[in-house]
């Protein structure tokens, strides 16, 4: 049944970052905006769910799961990310595609570490 | 692509799959191995960058590309994971390990998308 609801919530979690793709269609054309926000919200979220719900809220794991696994990890992705870069530098962006991947490995580590802090210090909520 | 609600169904019933599928596989590698590297998320990862790399060479319809590529693909992979179980090597100070990590996941990741565009461009 765990299955199931991982389903539904990445119907979810996909959903929501495809209305973001749209919101960001003007901006995506320069760079690949969308993307890059969700998977850094994405990072600080799950980083700060995985610990503050399960530590404290203790939460049951099977909604650890829908959330976590299905929920905001359908929300990022890497699939998009790769093929992002490819997009960049075959229309001769090169180092647009440089910078979106240093932008996505110091940001996503960055945002994914303040998340882990901040629950671990009781922060934000 | 402009939003509409068929469009949305299409992504999400697309994620639906993709998460099932992200998830099954996780549990299927993380019962039977341990591995010091977060193998499980490496292989949804280099699998589904190979893969949208195919769909998005060849060109496949803008429909079809928000079910199997926005949706599913999309789903099936996951960045957020990968972030945590880099900061968890980063905690444990497991520093090479989380170099070798990162390393192979963008690495092989956009390596793989390259290829499958080649691949899909070749096919469409």
């Amino acid at each position: 049944m765990v299955y199931f609801w991982v389903g539904i919530a990445g119907f979810l979690g996909a959903s929501l970052r495809y209305l973001i793709g749209v919101w960001l269609m003007d901006a995506d054309m320069i760079f690949p905006f969308s993307t890059l926000t969700v998977n850094l919200v994405g990072s600080f979220l799950l980083a700060w769910f995985t610990f503050k719900l399960v530590h404290q809220w203790s939460l049951s794991s099977k909604w650890k799961t829908a959330i976590g696994t299905g929920f905001v990890g359908s929300f990022t992705t890497f699939s998009t990310l790769s093929v992002d870069t490819v997009t960049l530098v075959n229309r001769g962006d090169a180092w647009l595609g440089v910078l979106y991947i240093f932008v996505s490995i110091v940001g996503g580590l960055l945002l994914s570490n303040l998340g882990y802090s901040l629950s671990r210090k009781g922060g934000v909520v | 692509m402009t939003f509409s609600l068929l469009h949305l169904l299409l992504v999400g019933a697309g994620g639906f799959i993709g998460a099932i599928g992200r998830f099954a596989i996780s549990q299927f590698i993380n019962n039977k191995f341990t591995y010091a590297l977060p193998i499980a998320t490496l292989v949804v990862n280099l699998i589904g960058s190979f893969f949208l790399g195919i769909l998005i060479g060849a060109g496949i319809g803008d429909k079809l590309l928000l079910f199997l590529g926005t949706g599913l693909l999309g789903a099936f992979t996951t960045f957020s994971t990968f972030k945590l179980e880099s900061i968890q090597l980063h905690v444990d100070k497991k520093w090479k390990l989380l170099v070798l990590y990162n390393t192979i996941s963008y690495g092989v990741g956009i390596s793989l998308a390259f290829i499958g565009f080649w691949i899909g461009k070749a096919l469409g």
